[in-house]
């Protein structure tokens, strides 16, 4: 659904893109992450047709983003980091205006509005100006917005940036439902859980080039498997511990000093063992887990 | 051809509709725009005005009420770049030209209702003028229909001046900052408020070039108020060189800022 090959764009002062490729098959969520500069903007920016790259190529829904701009427009949807909305008007009026924007004739225009007005929880608040909304009905007005012509494709520009909790969990569903109806939604995000909860793919970019790809479960495994943490109750027992662990040699230490962490080859059947092994060696443990490698440490070890 | 141009006309009137249901939203902006020229027909009618003396006679306040048009007219860049600044700021810009809208008609569009709206806060000042400062146009109706003209189309012009500014800055005070601070210096720099004859010899050629002085003795002219005379080409041939200096300020900046907003951070 997005397809796009050898992608370069230069700002005066930086390459912001040097080459990417990127794959998003219909109906998935790919997620684009990366320090802030590392191109994520420009990409979508791109793809939405707000920009044009120097090099490469671009296809969104079948459409060339540049040679077929005005066709893709009817295809897309974007969200940005904005919330792109007049803060004066009501959010209905805002539907209403973006709808008529889109060539809907006005009574139709008019109940779109009120039909994702009612989807998205706003059907009280549609009829207040914009700048009484809370920051998540802003995005949600937001993300209603950009849904107008129901577009197979859906760009968004960290869309829970500066979100509660509440509000990052209700729009994701909403983003979930979204795909399940067939969207792809192409998404940039600074949250490595928002990558982890939505992306079918992850992308991450470093100064402008494809660092890494693949399902979540793919970046973790690069980073290697599961380790088990071992938590003494004595500082004293770490030596003779260790020695029951499998793989001693690759254990981190903990700064406490009873703390010893070790790779786990089987997993969970790794850590019954461990269990089994230090119970039977009768060494007291205050803390026994097994941990799955998180996207952060996949992200901090691509990016730094 | 034709589908272009009437999607064009068409997203040009929703985009104009925004402006206005913006103002319906904010009664007090319209107060705003009124407040301010108000206060300089009472500064200078009453209180400076006491103490001028025309060179060729007249009624100072007669002279001075074509000025204040001119001024009210002159600041629609002010609030033309404010809004588009405001619009960079928040994205919804970029909206815009994500979205299929005739390439021309968010400027346009807006351009329309934003001087509509100019003609209404001209219209409140002239009746400020006839009841503040006892104003009146004293030539007959066809030439006061063209002085109205003339001013029209200078703030149309300015319009676009203040929307090719807004367009280069993403923030709404900073682009009115970037626009009032030579604006509002440059309508006195004029013959807005005090004759031109007055002033010192490296002055005087700028303040009779200001399009703005042109506009203004154009107006006097045509309303039959008392006016100055100066040498100066565009001050002898108002009618004319007002009528250029709109046209040209038009035909600078409207395809400055449809080009700046097509091609935006390309």
């Amino acid at each position: 659904m997005i397809c796009v090959r050898g992608l370069r764009k230069r700002y005066a002062a930086q390459q912001a893109l040097d080459g990417i490729d990127l794959d998003v098959p219909a109906g998935t969520v790919c997620g684009l992450l990366g320090p802030n500069g590392a191109g994520k903007t420009t990409a979508i920016r791109i793809l939405a047709t707000l920009l044009r790259p120097d090099e490469g190529r671009a296809e969104v829904a079948g459409l060339d983003v540049v040679r077929d701009a005005a066709r893709l427009r009817f295809r897309i949807g974007l969200a940005g980091q904005h919330a792109a909305v007049d803060e004066l008007l009501t959010g209905r009026r805002n539907l209403e205006l973006f709808g008529r924007l889109y060539h809907l004739p006005r009574a139709a225009a008019r109940s779109r509005a009120d039909e994702l007005l009612e989807r998205f929880g706003l059907a009280e608040a549609g009829r207040r100006p914009v700048r009484e909304y809370s920051g998540g009905m802003r995005r949600r007005l937001d993300l209603a917005a950009s849904l107008i012509v129901s577009p197979p494709v859906l760009f968004m520009d960290e869309p829970t940036t500066g979100l509660d909790p509440r509000s990052r969990m209700q729009l994701w569903d909403l983003l979930r439902d979204l795909v399940k109806e067939g969207t792809t939604l192409l998404l940039t995000t600074q949250y490595l859980d928002e990558a982890d909860q939505l992306a079918d793919q992850i992308v991450v970019l470093r100064e402008g080039v494809v660092a890494a790809a693949g399902s979540p479960a793919d970046l973790k495994r690069q980073i290697g498997g599961d380790r088990v943490r071992v938590v003494f109750r004595e500082a004293a027992d770490v030596a003779a511990g260790l020695r029951l662990l499998p793989r001693p040699d690759e254990a981190d230490l903990g700064a406490t000093g009873r703390e010893v962490s070790v790779p786990a080859p089987d997993g969970a059947q790794s850590l019954i063992r461990i269990a089994g092994a230090l119970d039977a060696a009768g060494i007291p443990v205050e803390d026994l887990a097994l941990r799955r490698p998180s996207l952060d440490e996949v992200y901090l070890h691509l990016t730094s | 051809m034709y589908e272009t141009l009437r999607w064009t006309v068409l997203d040009s009137l929703t985009i104009a509709g925004r402006t206005y249901s913006r103002l319906k939203a904010q009664p007090a902006e319209i107060a705003g725009f009124l407040v301010f020229p108000v206060i300089m027909t009472v500064l200078f009618g009453y209180v400076f005005g006491s103490a001028i003396t025309l060179p060729n006679g007249g009624d100072y306040r007669d002279y001075l009420m074509p000025g204040i048009f001119m001024q009210v007219m002159a600041m629609t860049a002010t609030s033309s770049a404010t809004t588009v600044g405001e619009d960079m700021a928040r994205g919804i810009i970029d909206r815009f030209r994500s979205q299929p809208i005739a390439r021309s008609a968010v400027l346009v569009g807006r351009s329309v209702a934003d001087l509509s709206m100019h003609l209404l806060s001209l219209a409140a000042m002239v009746l400020a003028g006839i009841v503040l400062a006892g104003w009146r146009a004293r030539g007959d109706a066809g030439a006061t229909a063209a002085g109205f003209a003339l001013l029209a189309l200078f703030g149309f012009a300015m319009i676009w001046v203040g929307t090719y500014i807004g367009l280069w800055i993403k923030s709404g005070a900073q682009a009115d900052a970037a626009t009032f601070g030579w604006l509002f210096p440059m309508t006195f720099l004029a013959n807005t408020f005090v004759p031109t004859e007055g002033l010192p010899a490296w002055l005087k050629p700028i303040a009779d070039w200001n399009p703005m002085s042109a506009v203004v003795a154009a107006a006097r002219d045509l309303f039959g108020n008392p006016t100055s005379v100066s040498s100066a080409w565009p001050l002898r041939h108002p009618v004319t060189a007002s009528l250029l200096w709109s046209v040209a300020i038009v035909v600078v900046f409207l395809p400055l800022a449809v080009r700046r907003y097509r091609t935006m951070s390309r």
